[in-house]
Parts: structure tokens; sequence; C-alpha cells
């Protein structure tokens, strides 16, 4: 395996759990709606989107843990981290609110993680870029699928596109997170390991202009953005994630089965 | 065991051959396409297996019936490891595999036709239907619509014949 010389570990094992964390807790909130969802197919679709996103977080914390170099696992990453630890976007951990709230929550991030995985391909770690390989072709279908269901909830009745154009709104202001570069992008751009997030920019807008204009929404533009997951300050939500999250592992340290 | 003993590796995967996919039983290890590699370490035997989605709930239980499967044919010293790359692909399962898919009830994959994520250029035809033609796998016609891109599995997409009315799964293309 090919690691990438010169780069600051801990840099590089923070970023790592940040797209780990990403996959962790939006994967934590899909899987919320298993049996709750509004129709057999979307229950099983959504549980689906939810195992492929957990099953990207193990490859990706799990590879965090190793750099890091301080004998922790990728479970313990997951289920031991208080919320001030996780470095998740603000979006993904957005409490899941009606059917249209979830899956705008989806295409958002989708329209993004595409990018950023596509990017990731080419990184100069060849451990990240073969994880980005696996996760990239999934996550093409979690896009195909958002996309389609909000146009098909955007341009269609008065009832789903109000619910679609107010989920939009409601969550456009955690959008700009993702494009935010601090010293922690810089540090694993320079090593070419992954892309600076704002270079991303351009091709989500491209993406998410084309589907809103489909689905008849418009697109909220400029608004005042939060910002803070990746450096780990969150929202009250995720504590209440985790503490749902985590509870098995607190309560009973080390259980296994 | 000394070196003259091993099994040799057409064995091994011959006996591969004969373990069953967990989820989809009709079909083996092997047809899937999975184990990228059979080889002796010394007197230990390496079997190099690659996940199919990495959350797929199967993947433990593969293992485990590698494990359970070699250690009956007396292989006591076996390792497994994970390939991640190149990442698998539903153009690995082979022809076999996929008749016995479609024998099964489930339509099997169309090569070449994975989704990209590139939406750009064809947003007008992505909402409804699939732009796939996926021949109903009970009576063969082919006027068949996509219910949803996820099925009972990660791998599988639901479909319906609007022929026979039959609800049923597409092994989609990764």
């Amino acid at each position: 395996m090919a690691e990438v010389a010169n780069i600051d570990r801990t840099a590089f094992a923070e970023w790592l759990q940040r797209v780990g964390d990403n996959a962790l807790i939006l994967g934590h909130r899909v899987s919320e709606w298993c049996g709750h969802a509004p129709a057999l197919e979307e229950d099983i679709a959504l549980a689906n989107t939810a195992l492929d996103l957990i099953g990207q977080c193990q490859l990706w914390l799990g590879l965090a843990a190793e750099v890091e170099g301080k004998g922790r696992t990728a479970d313990q990453l997951a289920f031991l981290r208080d919320a001030g630890a996780f470095h998740n976007l603000l979006l993904v951990e957005r409490p899941n609110g009606d059917f249209g709230v979830t899956l705008m929550r989806q295409f958002l991030f989708d329209a993004f993680h595409i990018e950023l995985l596509r990017a990731l391909v080419k990184s100069t770690d060849s451990r990240v870029a073969e994880i980005a390989a696996k996760a990239e072709k999934e996550v093409a279908y979690h896009l195909e699928r958002s996309a389609d269901l909000v146009i098909r909830l955007g341009d269609g009745s008065a009832e789903s596109r109000a619910r679609m154009d107010k989920a939009l709104k409601s969550l456009w202001a955690y959008t700009g997170e993702m494009f935010l570069d601090d010293a922690i992008d810089q540090a694993v751009a320079e090593t070419g390991i992954a892309p600076l997030p704002s270079s991303l920019k351009a091709a989500w807008e491209a993406t998410v202009n084309a589907v809103l204009a489909e689905a008849t929404l418009e697109n909220p533009g400029q608004a005042w953005q939060h910002k803070g997951g990746k450096q780990g300050i969150h929202s009250e939500h995720l504590g209440f994630l985790l503490a749902e999250m985590q509870f098995l592992q607190r309560a009973y340290p080390g259980a296994s089965w | 065991m000394n070196v003259a003993q091993h099994p040799g590796t057409d064995q091994v995967w011959d006996w591969l051959s004969q373990v069953p996919d967990p989820e989809i039983p009709v079909i083996s290890l092997t047809d899937l396409g999975i184990i990228r590699d059979v080889a002796w370490a010394d007197d230990t035997l390496v079997v190099t297996v690659t996940p199919t989605y990495s959350g797929c709930p199967a993947t433990s239980i593969i293992n485990l019936d590698i494990e359970t499967a070699l250690r009956a044919h007396g292989i006591d010293k076996l390792r497994l490891e994970r390939q991640l790359s190149p990442p698998w692909t539903t153009d690995w399962i082979t022809e076999e595999g996929r008749d016995k898919l479609r024998a099964y009830g489930i339509a099997p994959p169309i090569d070449g036709t994975a989704a990209d994520g590139r939406l750009a250029g064809r947003i007008a035809r992505l909402a409804g239907s699939s732009n796939l033609t996926i021949a109903c796998p009970r009576c063969g016609s082919t006027k068949t619509e996509k219910l949803s891109q996820f099925g009972s599995t990660p791998c599988k997409a639901s479909y319906r014949c609007t022929d026979c009315l039959e609800p049923f799964d597409y092994f989609k293309c990764i």
C-alpha cells in the first residue's frame, strides 16, 4: 500500500474522520427510517442507502484509525467519541423531518459526495483511492435515486412541491460548509491526497441547478450559511443521535455478538 | 502438512464453487466473481475475497461460509484477505451465474449500464421509469418498469412486469 510521505498524520487522520463521519452520521440518520418509510420500496431503498454509507464509514474510519496509529479501531471511533470529536458536516446531522426533508438532504449531500469521491479516486494515497473507487459506484446510485425523487416530488402535486420547497429552504443554509477550506483541507490538498473542498463547488452547483430546474424548484441563492461541524462544533441534534447510536457500547463496554 | 500434500488450488476453486451466496443461494461465490485469488503461502491457504457492496451484510457470513467449507475439506491453516481494488463489478458474474439468476427469478445485470452519477444531459429522462430494457425473468416480456433503485438487497433494484404483472428483482449493474 502506497503511503504519502511528509503528510502530517494528525491532519490526515482528522480528514479521514471527516469523510468517515459524514458517511456514519448520514447512514445512521437514514437508518432511522427503517420500518417508517411511506412505502415498502422506499423503506428498503432507504435501508440499503444507509447500509452502503455505514459500510463506507467502516472503510474510512478503519483507515483513519490506522493512520492515527493509537491502536483504536473503526468501531471505537464510531462508538466512543463524544460530539465534539466528530467532524461531520452539519448538513448530515439535520433531523430527518418528513420524507421530503430526508430526500432533499440526501440529494444535496449526494451531489457533493459524488464529486468528492470522483476526485479521491485520483488520490496520491492508494488506500484512499481504493476506498473512493468502491464508494463512488454506490454513491452514483444514491444520487440517481435522490435526484429522481426530488424531481418527481418537486414537479409533483401542490402538496409535494410545497414540502420540497420548504425542505430546500430549510437545508440550504447547511450547504455552504461543504465547500469551505480550512488548514486540514489545505494540508491534505498539498500532498495530493484530496481536493480542496472549494474546488468541488462548481460541479455541485451545476448538478443542483439542473435538478432543481427540472423539479420546478427555485435555487434559494445567496444566504447566510452555518459552519463548524468539520471542526467539531455541532448542533444539539448530534448529541441526541449519538445517545441512541452509542448507547449499547456506553452501557455495556466491549459488548459484541 | 508438507507442500506435496497440499490440495491444489484448482481443487480449492472447485470447493469454493460449491459454496452458495448466503443471500442468493442459487449462485455460488465463484459465480458471483468475488473470489479474487487462491494461493498457498507456505502451509497456509490464502483466499482473497472482494466485497460486493461495502455495506453488504452478507460479507461476514460469506467469510464464515468460506472458512466452514474449507475446514470441512481438511484445510486447517487458512487466511482470508480482503481486496478492495479493483472494485467488484457485476461484469465478473459468470454466464452460468446469470442463467441461474434468471431461472431463480432475478433479472441478471446488463453489462455497461451502471449508474455513473453524471446527470447532466439526461435530467429530463431521469425521473420516473428506467432507461433500461429489462426482460421479465418470469415471462420474458420487455414491458417492465422500475419501482425502486434499491430492492431486497443492496445489489438489486425492484422492477415490475406490466404484462404478467409480477414484481421482480433486477441485479443491477455496478
